[in-house]
């Protein structure tokens, strides 16, 4: 169908499961999870100021939007980086993101 | 001490606009805010950002909605103490407060307002089981003081700019300076880790990248800490002190001790005034939560003006409460 992807992702408790999601209604990563009531506490509200929408992209990483220098800073500062990190909140899904799979990492203080 | 009607946590643009609404009810504000100076995010972080979303300007930068703001209620003489975290609230005998300041600052309130945004950055602290153990004397969430290190075997840990800058700068001080990091590159500032690497190549610093930190060895006093490296390997480093640097993250810090239902952290009121569960205690803008809560300034303003209705019969219980518009009764300054 035009303009839906089916997005994966893995809670904190190793459970995956898939989502379909528009592409034309300009919503970060970070708001769909938190829509789908996701247990994150996106803190800044979409700023790149805590870090607490970090996911770890498990499949689909080079179809996403190049990072930005404010969310490569934060990432660098995480204890929990790895080189598939990103920020849900700085990501907003296209077309091309169909079958992205993430695990939610960010921290729940 | 500091004696005011309302003591509000916070100088954001909410926490200014309260003062408006407060003002308005001629009910006086105090402010107290960590940051050294008004404007919270706004002047900190982005102040020449351009919002679109503030009613009556098609776009506005941060810092001028804040300067704007203060002109708005210059009429009112808010008094401010800035640089300064609350620390603790103590509750009296008459149902009034004093709010205490971490400089000693002490204000006696009949009403506080709690708009403090994201909260307090502080350091964020990586998941190490023993890692309370030693943070008094060996473990630093920040440097202080660099001579503390002379000589001393230490290792960081981190990737942002203040690991890398705080390694470069170590380096010459320290006997052995070793930067752990999670990821196998930089991804952020170029420059500071063009620098450690030449460092790392001239044999100054041992730069461990792909490893883990797994935990802190030492009996009362640190001596070694313990990493995984890429294969999964154990690696162990002696050291003296160990130099987390994992940025700032925003935390209700003191407030979360008060006694207040707390949400993810955000602090949960009734939308009907924005008082919180614990009497004569609001909070207003993005430090607060309920059911549709919108993270927005103008939101914060909503709730600003609406608390103050409540607030008004603690300031003034003898009073009745008459609602007038600014039109009519234009800003009467007090």
């Amino acid at each position: 169908m035009d303009n839906i992807i089916t997005i994966s992702v893995e809670d904190r408790d190793g459970k995956t499961q898939e989502f379909e999601v528009p592409t034309d209604v300009n919503l970060s990563l970070m708001e769909i999870l938190k829509a789908s009531e996701y247990d994150i506490l996106a803190t800044c509200g979409g700023m790149a100021l805590c870090a607490t929408c970090h996911v770890e992209v498990l499949s689909g990483f080079e179809n996403l939007p190049e990072a930005e220098d404010i969310e490569l800073d934060m990432l660098d500062t995480l204890p929990d980086v790895t080189d598939d990190s990103r920020l849900a909140c700085q990501i907003r899904l296209k077309n091309e993101n169909n079958g992205l799979a993430v695990r939610i990492r960010g921290s729940l203080q | 001490m500091i004696t005011t009607d309302i003591c509000i946590i916070g100088a954001g643009p909410v926490g200014l606009f309260a003062v408006f609404e407060a003002g308005l009810l001629k009910m006086r504000c105090h402010l107290i805010d960590v940051l050294p100076q008004v404007g919270g995010q706004l002047s900190e972080i982005y102040p020449h950002k351009p919002i679109y979303d503030i009613p009556g300007y098609p776009t506005v930068k941060a810092q001028e909605l804040i300067t704007n703001q203060m002109e708005q209620i210059a009429p009112f003489h808010a008094t401010f103490s800035l640089g300064e975290r609350v620390e603790e609230l103590r509750k009296q005998e008459d149902g009034s407060f004093h709010v205490v300041g971490s400089d000693g600052t002490l204000i006696h309130c009949q009403v506080v307002v709690i708009a403090g945004g994201l909260g307090c950055f502080e350091p964020r602290k990586p998941e190490l089981a023993n890692l309370e153990q030693f943070e008094k004397a060996h473990v630093h969430y920040m440097v202080k003081n660099p001579e503390h290190f002379r000589d001393k075997k230490i290792v960081l840990a981190g990737g942002g700019d203040s690991a890398l800058d705080w390694t470069v700068f170590l380096a010459d001080i320290a006997k052995e300076v070793t930067l752990v990091h999670r990821s196998d590159s930089f991804r952020g500032a170029p420059d500071s880790a063009e620098k450690v690497y030449q460092l790392a190549q001239a044999g100054k610093i041992n730069l461990l990248l792909s490893h883990n930190l797994v935990a802190l060895q030492g009996n009362g006093s640190l001596n070694a800490i313990e990493l995984t490296n890429k294969q999964k390997e154990s690696v162990v480093i002696d050291t003296e002190h160990f130099i987390p640097l994992y940025g700032l993250s925003p935390k209700l810090g003191p407030i979360a001790d008060w006694g207040l239902n707390i949400d993810k952290n955000a602090i949960v009121v009734d939308t009907f005034d924005y008082s919180t569960n614990v009497e004569r205690i609001f909070a207003i803008g993005d430090i607060n939560t309920y059911p549709g809560k919108l993270k927005l300034i103008l939101c914060g303003y909503h709730e600003a003006a609406l608390m103050v209705q409540s607030a008004f019969k603690y300031v003034y219980p003898d009073q009745k409460l008459s609602f007038k518009y600014t039109t009519v009764n234009g800003v009467n300054a007090f």
